[in-house]
């Protein structure tokens, strides 16, 4: 009986094998630390949802202090580049249609004495819409302004002109990160995205090595168990997640100024639960594919919902139902909520648990799949 | 008298899909004797060894190997089997001392460095532990394996053709130590395609699609074959062996150097083609029925019915 019960010598010497093997594979190692700095730097320097400074075309066909005014705070906004000043409405539209500018702002004929008359002239401004993240935030800043721009134009009699307060004050508070910057909401997700990505593949490539090389054969002949070379296989990987979360933690504190209000113990240990999920994940298409080709195959299919379902890079709540069922399956959604969570809002471990259960039951879940499959024998 | 049998299984089956690749094997395999696997390419030799080390669950049949049931002490078989794959299964991206350290820490060896350390003495490796095992020439990776397979022990050997590709004098050293272990108590179970090699075990058996033909010591192979073997020396053997085949009584015509071995069962009609031949200055002579002339002699049975 005593070869059907976990034994630590085997199980150390697949983990010594491990070491060695992962050791003299020294291209996928670099990958494991390569992957995560590439993604730190295209994620984090790359991304900006909330784009600034964006090109703009202006028509003015009404020179007056108002059209001054209103282009000389467009200047000083973020959010606005004013690059074009054109003359007529088709210079407008081409260089609309050229993508050279993203926004085209008219001031039409007539727009001060209108505006003065207090007949509520339009002012015309024109989006490339095609990306609505591009354009979102610059529309809304501009509504904003339009609204107090011209006070200090309309003096004296003219005053009664300014935009009246409406009925209730409207009280925004941004919390958690009032300066909406994206890299506060991407690099803690980015955590969860390089776990994601290299957990998977490198577990499932391990297993399927030994097979296309044909050292399964030698491996099941002997007194091995499959528990101790599964989980003698995933102590080095589980290492190298970790070095892998040292690195884009560093970044997150140096490189982005990325707050950390929570527990880091906490999310190390939450960290742990996620790469178990992601080394469960990579064992089971390790036990399904036939070869190294395959599993990366399966592993990339696996991450293609992850990248876009677990609110990474998409809003969660903006997806149909049916996508945030898919996306509450998967073990990064969790943990993104989770370490947004932690670094974000200073969370603890009660407000972390209802993201944290469904990620433990992935490993389980996921755990019995693989070792139920995983053949003693080549059959 | 069952203690005294290493392997004892009745009527080992396995099917691939709905091809019988292992039909009804009965083996029986004393402690302490050598016995050899024969049988042409794809005849189901490693498909068989890997049933009795536990690598494949048979589709039917019984029996014990080292006194543990088969089916349900898989667990014990392996611990006390050495198996060594036809194809090379070791870590070729670990050095040839890691390969054994890593297999003698599997199987908990006692004083496992000096195992490793003996083991590699052995075989004359020492001074090139540290070279990856994928950079060995072929011979070489087949000597780490046998070394490796043995560290631990085993009581019984189960051998995938461990002498291929390797040169005459590490051949020979290789039978010299197996005949030692063997008389020291040691099994093994040992696949060849090498003639001499069969010589060289206790006792046979040959197996052609899965079916055993025969088994026994070698002179009760030949005898049980019943084969009559002229020798023909002389000129134009080239042209003489064209007009001898499809003779009735001619079941194979083989050439061996300058001579021509021409065997079938018939002795009577081969006398007959004979006489009937031997002029133009050849020389027709009875010899004894080699070995392999044997087992060409069954495969081709073999192949008749299979093909029936
Ligand atoms: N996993 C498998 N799936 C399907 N068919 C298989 C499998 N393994 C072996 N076979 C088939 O079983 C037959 C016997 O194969 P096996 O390897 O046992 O032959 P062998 O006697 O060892 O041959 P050789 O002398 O070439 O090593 C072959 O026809 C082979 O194609
Ligand atoms: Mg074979």
């Amino acid at each position: 009986m005593t070869s059907h019960a976990f034994n630590l010598r085997r199980f150390w010497a697949v983990v010594v094998k491990e070491f060695i093997q992962m050791r003299r594979d020294r291209l996928t190692f670099g990958m494991m630390v390569g992957i995560p700095l590439l993604q730190l730097i295209l994620f984090g320097f790359a991304i900006n949802m909330n784009p600034k400074h964006l090109p703009t075309a202006v028509r003015v066909a009404d020179p007056s202090p108002f059209a001054r005014s209103l282009i000389w705070s467009l200047r000083n906004s973020d959010y606005f580049a004013i690059t074009e000043v054109v003359a007529t409405e088709a210079e407008l539209r081409e260089r609309l249609k050229q993508g050279r500018v993203q926004f085209g702002l008219t001031i039409p004929e007539d727009f001060a004495r209108r505006l003065l008359r207090g007949e509520r002239p339009a002012l015309l401004l024109e989006a490339d819409a095609t990306d609505p993240a591009a354009t979102s935030y610059a529309v809304a800043a501009l509504t904003t302004l339009a609204e107090t721009v011209f006070d200090r134009d309309l003096q004296g009699p003219h005053a009664t002109l300014r935009a009246k307060p409406g009925p209730v004050e409207v009280r925004i508070h941004r919390l958690y990160n009032p300066d909406i910057i994206t890299q506060f909401n991407v690099v803690p997700g980015l955590l969860g995205v390089v776990l994601t990505m290299t957990m998977v593949i490198i577990t499932a490539l391990a297993i399927t090595r030994e097979r296309e090389r044909g050292t399964m054969e030698n491996l099941l002949a002997t007194p091995v168990r499959p528990g101790e070379v599964m989980i003698g296989k995933l102590i080095p990987y589980i290492l190298v997640g970790y070095v892998q979360v040292t690195l884009i933690l560093l970044a997150a504190r140096f490189l982005f100024d990325v707050p950390m209000l929570g527990s880091v113990p906490l999310l190390l240990a939450v960290i742990l639960a996620f790469i178990a999920a992601n080394l469960a994940m990579g064992i089971t298409f390790s036990t399904l594919a036939h070869n190294q080709l395959q599993a990366v195959q399966m592993a990339f299919f696996y991450f293609l919902p992850n990248i876009l379902l677990s609110g990474f890079m998409f809003p969660f709540r903006g997806m149909p139902v049916w996508a945030q069922w898919i996306g509450e399956v998967l073990p990064l959604t969790h943990f993104i909520r989770i370490v947004r969570g932690i670094a974000l809002k200073g969370n603890g471990v009660p407000d972390i648990l209802p993201d944290l259960w469904p990620i433990g039951l992935f490993v389980v879940v996921m755990l019995s799949v693989a070792i139920n499959r995983y053949r003693q024998t080549l059959d | 008298m069952k203690d005294d049998l290493a392997i004892d299984v009745r009527g080992i089956t396995k099917r691939f899909g709905d091809r019988t690749v292992v039909n009804d094997i009965a083996l029986q395999v004393r402690r302490g004797e050598i016995y050899g696997f024969l049988g042409p390419n794809g005849s189901g030799k490693t498909t068989f060894l890997r049933m009795l080390c536990g690598l494949l669950t048979p589709d039917a049949g019984s029996g014990t190997c080292l006194g543990f049931d088969l089916r349900t002490r898989a667990g014990e078989i392996k611990k006390h089997v050495g198996y060594m794959t036809q194809r090379f299964s070791f870590y070729e991206d670990l050095s040839i001392e890691e390969n054994l350290d890593f297999i003698a820490r599997i199987y908990g060896v006692a004083g496992r460095r000096e195992a490793v350390n003996r083991s590699l003495e052995a075989l004359g490796l020492a001074a090139r532990r540290r070279q990856l095992a994928g950079q060995l020439s072929g011979g070489w990776k087949q000597r780490l394996a046998l070394a490796a397979c043995m560290i631990h022990q085993p009581a019984l050997l189960l051998l995938d053709e461990p002498t291929a590709g390797v040169d005459p004098k590490a051949r020979r050293d290789f039978w010299e130590e197996i005949h030692r272990l063997a008389a020291e108590g040691l099994t093994v179970l040992i696949t060849t395609h090498y003639m001499d090699e069969a010589e060289r075990c206790h006792r046979l058996a040959y197996i052609a699609y899965g079916n055993l033909l025969t088994r026994g010591t070698a002179a009760e192979v030949v005898a049980a074959a019943g084969l009559t073997t002229w020798e023909v020396s002389g000129p134009g053997l080239w042209e003489l062996a064209e007009s001898l085949r499809g003779r009735p009584g001619v079941e194979q015509v083989v050439a061996f150097g300058n001579t021509l071995h021409v065997s079938g069962r018939d002795a009577a009609a081969l006398a007959a083609v004979a006489g009937e031949f031997s002029a133009a200055g050849r020389a027709w002579r009875r010899v004894e029925s080699g070995l392999e002339d044997v087992f060409i002699s069954l495969m081709e049975t073999a192949r008749d019915n299979w093909a029936a």
